[in-house]
């Protein structure tokens, strides 16, 4: 078979696989870049680093249209750039400037963008799930196709309210695609160690189909994805995909200095082998890998500049947007 | 003297409330590895028939836990963020707090609920940030919220010997406290009985968990001017009432210094009862977060939500001044 890395270079543009590999790319590089702003303390209250499981963020996103809507969790940047949201203004809000997505309220762990569908990062495990349903359901009864998807992790499965959502969706059918992204661990906790059955078991009982992907590579992602999603839009309801992860990092970067040990350095370097961004490097020519690399430095190079440049918010607004009415508080002293 | 913190004293409490009651079992997420540290060591001591790693299933092991109760056992549930007890608020509030009096008697629920780490963990944002006691006082479960190492072991250990549901806020703000202690000294403390850290005669201010270090700090600034006096009621339900009205009988002014959202916090109950049942001689200040707070992410708004010493300070001057 002819090796696709030695072939004339190919455009993210137009180029299904090199675009795949830009999102992973840049996902990769602006995690890695946020925890040194956390390490320099640009960043306060550290994040969930996403490393290693950016196929999943990558070949989901790819099977959704711009006005398809997800939600997602603690461990979010991910899903958030790869459903297209500006990677300056995602910095900026993970530094807590008022040029950030949310302006400097929200921060790692509720990182939103309306604009292209993210509605919401959620730290409270599981809880994005019956959301993610509840508007997809909307949008069957405004009569349009278009779907909802939500991520959650191996440790949701075990919350009761991801499982009377799974029974609402798939009780009326909601067009909505639901990714459990299986990296191995719910913080110090594997799987094994949390989940009795199976985490397919739990979408069976609702008789919600379901199947597990290789959550490392970009284009199987991808692929189930966007059958998953052809049955949402069809009003078949809604599908779970269990896509198979290892989490790189540390559950939180308080980890890097805290080091519970769960798991050896061995696990973590074999963990490490099976890396999205190489098997979808793999995929696409040497030279259009290394346009896209430099492409992504760049990038991120200005969203760090972005981020570090926007003004602090001011104190004397810190409870503006809390009634979508402008309702003011009370102030605490008077 | 050994130096001792916070969060170690919850630890020891827990362990020495281990070895001494068979019964006394943990449950929680992480609490294998310890990743607030509460209960570093406790598994390795004991034994995964005593302390067990949970799923994320809240609802579910602090049901779970009313269940062992019932049958004997005195667990202690930690929860990694305050705001899991929204979650679990009907498994206490609805559940445990009930069963006795629906029962007639016939049982107790003594489970103690554990927050290392409740209030602004500084930009931890939205949904990690709150210090909801004021809710659990307003439904009458026990709630104890200790400002120093010594009352963290001493109210802990007595949560976990109390034969009803307690919930025990250890406010992130105080997490890094330290003292020196003898550990020999360190005895179990009485539910609804207050601390007064430092007397004086001008003014009382009641200040709740890490915020006492605060009033502490306000008291010596003033110490040429005015007289303060720091009350820390160190449970808030029950309140040491009969404390509060003595300390208002040598200062008849009070400051209620608070961590909770305004609107039915703790700190209008406090004057409320005061003003009702007390001696006053100007009218009482509050401080607390804003009505409705939400913690903004960013450092300085996160900030901006919580009551500071300069405002205490100047409430402090203002119940002065009005005498
Ligand atoms: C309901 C709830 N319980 C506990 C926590 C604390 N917590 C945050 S992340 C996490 C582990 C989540 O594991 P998993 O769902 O597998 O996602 P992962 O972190 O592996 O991406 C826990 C226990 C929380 N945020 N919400």
């Amino acid at each position: 078979m002819a090796d696709p890395t030695t072939g004339p270079t190919a455009d993210p543009a137009t180029d299904p696989a090199a675009a795949l590999y830009r999102t992973v790319a840049l996902v990769r590089g602006f995690e890695q870049r946020a925890v040194e702003l956390v390490r320099a303390k640009v960043v306060p209250g550290g994040i969930h680093p996403y490393t290693g499981q950016e196929a999943i963020a990558a070949g989901t996103c790819a099977a959704l249209r711009p006005d398809d809507v997800i939600t997602s969790t603690h461990r979010g940047h991910g899903h958030v750039l790869a459903k297209g949201a500006d990677p300056a203004r995602t910095m900026a809000e993970l530094a807590g400037r008022t040029t950030g997505l949310n302006r400097g309220r929200g921060g790692s762990m509720h990182a939103a963008d309306f604009g292209v569908g993210v509605l919401g990062a959620n730290a409270i495990v599981g809880a994005a799930v019956p959301i993610a349903a509840g508007a997809a359901w909307a949008f069957r009864r405004a009569g349009s196709d278009r779907v909802a998807l939500s991520y959650f992790g191996d440790g949701a499965v075990s919350q009761g309210v991801v499982l009377e959502a799974f029974n609402l969706a798939a009780l009326w059918r909601v067009p909505l695609v639901l990714v459990c992204e299986n990296n191995g661990f719910a913080t110090s906790m594997r799987t094994a160690d949390t989940v009795a059955g199976s985490i397919l078991g739990r979408a069976a009982a609702f008789g919600i189909p379901a199947r597990t992907v290789d959550g490392t590579d970009p284009e199987a992602v991808r692929d189930a994805t966007a059958e998953a999603v052809a049955r949402a839009r069809a009003g078949g309801g809604p599908t779970l995909l269990e896509c198979t992860a290892y989490r790189f990092d540390a559950h939180h970067t308080w980890e890097h200095t805290a080091r519970p040990r769960y798991r050896t350095d061995e696990e973590v370097a074999a963990g490490r082998a099976r890396d999205p961004l190489e098997i979808q490097g793999a995929r696409i020519p040497a030279a259009t890998r290394a346009a896209i690399d430099a492409q992504v430095a760049e990038l991120l190079d200005r969203a760090v500049r972005f981020a570090c440049e926007g003004p602090h918010p001011d104190p004397a607004t810190a409870l503006d947007h809390l009634y979508a009415t402008g309702m003011r508080a009370r102030a605490g002293v008077r | 003297m050994p130096k001792l913190s916070y969060l170690k004293a919850l630890n020891r409490a827990i362990g020495d409330e281990m070895d001494r009651d068979e019964a006394v079992c943990v449950f929680g997420e992480d609490v294998g590895v310890a990743v607030t540290h509460a209960t570093a060591g406790l598994l390795k001591r004991f034994g995964p028939d005593r302390v067990l790693d949970t799923p994320i299933s809240e609802q579910a092991f602090t049901g779970f836990a009313t269940g062992a109760a019932l049958a004997g056992l005195r667990p202690l549930i930690e929860f990694q963020i305050p705001a899991l007890l929204f979650l679990v608020f009907e498994q206490i509030a609805n559940q445990a707090h009930k069963f006795s009096l629906m029962t007639g008697g016939q049982t107790r629920v003594p489970v103690t609920y554990l927050l290392p780490g409740s209030g602004s963990r500084e930009s931890w944002a939205g949904q990690h940030s709150d210090h909801p006691y004021s809710l659990f006082a307003h439904v009458g479960v026990k709630t104890v919220v200790p400002a120093t190492p010594a009352d963290a072991y001493g109210l802990l250990a007595t949560a976990i010997r109390d034969d009803d549901p307690v919930v025990v806020f250890a406010p992130s703000g105080a997490l890094g406290v330290r003292e020196d202690l003898d550990p020999a000294a360190l005895v179990p403390v009485p539910l609804g009985v207050g601390r007064i850290h430092r007397s004086g005669t001008d003014v009382t201010v009641v200040a709740v968990g890490h915020l006492v270090h605060d009033a502490l700090a306000v008291a010596e600034e003033l110490a040429g001017t005015v007289s303060v006096e720091v009350f820390d009621p160190r449970t808030l339900f029950p309140f040491d009432w009969s404390g509060l009205a003595a300390s208002l009988e040598r200062t008849g002014r009070l400051v209620v210094v608070d961590d909770s959202n305004r609107t039915c916090g703790i700190g209008g109950e406090i004057i409320a009862t005061a003003a009702e049942e007390m001696r006053l001689i100007a009218p009482p200040r509050r401080v607390t977060r804003p009505d409705g707070a939400v913690l903004p992410f960013a450092r300085e708004l996160d900030l901006a939500c919580q009551p500071t010493r300069a405002q205490l300070r100047a409430a402090v001057e203002k119940a002065v001044g009005a005498g």
